[in-house]
């Protein structure tokens, strides 16, 4: 990697040393954010998988319920049966922050308390197995919203997760090295000016009690 | 108040109708298209969209993935299970992970 490039000044490494203070702290929370975000995902895409499946069986069902009332009626009077629902579902939407991933909270309401209201047609000109279908579809749909949720939830759990890796990787293996590298580029560089410095000066000490006692001189 | 609604074709959904969910029978893609930006941008909270047409849309639904409402879930239609929706699981594992660890060989 190419090296980057920093002046070898004391101001310069007080502030790399307090730039890897930061990365080493960041990367460790960063790090602990992940593994938790790790656990708790883990366990909401068992429970994603496991309600899907369910989900997926039911509607199938419900499916084959479905074509089988459509085969014993006539598409308009279907079209008429369906035609005026008398339930209405709506939802309540808050927001649960889970490791700042704002992961949202569906509470679900009907309009009408009572079971029956699935059935929005009368019961004179419609057939038997359209009964079942609707029940076979409402019994699922208990399944379904909590699917919306928790899906909902994986994906964005999923999403935080990679950026986090990816970040924790940043601090890790680029950002933390190199800043390990500058310092010690730093410290070296201002060791070995020290060192000329004190050369210099016993040179320049030796030159002076020359001048003044001349001692070669005297040697000879 | 948020609305759930159901988009898919007429014979996957007209059930969800009793429900009392609102449902948006639509023929192709791009009918599809539309009406799901009309429902992200009202109040609808949560978006059921039959396997078959949502192969086809998944741009718009990568758009919202990553936002918190609409949430925008795969059903099987009359047509059968495509298993997309299990892929979609599957594949927030791996993102997640960076491999499937969770579902790999059993499923």
């Amino acid at each position: 990697m190419a090296n980057v490039v920093v002046n070898p000044t004391r101001m310069e490494l007080t502030r790399l040393k307090k730039k890897l203070g930061t990365a080493r702290r960041g990367h460790k929370l960063l790090k602990d954010k992940r593994d938790e975000l790790m656990r708790q995902f883990l366990d909401l895409a068992k429970r994603n998988m496991e309600l899907r499946l369910k989900v997926e069986e039911g509607i199938k069902k419900a499916n084959t319920n479905f074509v089988i009332a459509k085969a014993g009626m006539s598409e308009p009077t279907l079209n008429a049966a369906m035609m005026a629902p008398k339930q209405s579902v709506s939802l309540e939407c808050s927001t649960k922050n889970v490791m700042s991933v704002d992961i949202p909270q569906f509470t679900f309401k009907t309009k009408t308390a009572d079971e029956n209201d699935i059935y929005s047609y009368g019961f004179a000109f419609t057939s038997g197995e359209l009964d079942d279908a609707v029940k076979s579809l409402s019994d699922v749909m208990q399944d379904m919203l909590e699917l919306a949720e928790v899906e909902k939830s994986c994906q964005l759990m999923a999403a935080e997760i990679e950026r986090t890796r990816r970040r924790v990787n940043a601090l890790e293996y680029v950002i933390i090295p190199n800043t390990e590298e500058g310092i010690r580029y730093i410290t070296m560089k201002l060791d070995e000016n020290e060192r000329s410095t004190q050369v210099r000066l016993m040179k320049v000490k030796d030159m002076m009690l020359e001048e003044a006692h001349h001692y070669s001189e005297k040697r000879d | 108040m948020y609305r759930v609604a159901v988009v898919g074709d007429y014979d996957s959904i007209y059930g969800f109708k009793a429900l009392g969910m609102e449902t948006f029978p639509v023929n192709n893609a791009d009918e599809g298209e539309e009406i799901m930006k009309t429902l992200a941008d009202s109040n609808v909270a949560v978006i059921y969209v039959t396997e078959n047409l949502a192969k086809e849309m998944g741009k718009i639904i990568n758009k919202y993935i990553e936002k918190v409402t609409p949430a925008i879930i795969q059903i099987p239609g009359i047509k059968g299970n495509t298993g997309a929706g299990v892929s979609g699981v599957k594949k927030s594992v791996e993102q997640a992970v960076g491999s499937d660890i969770l579902f790999g060989e059993d499923m």
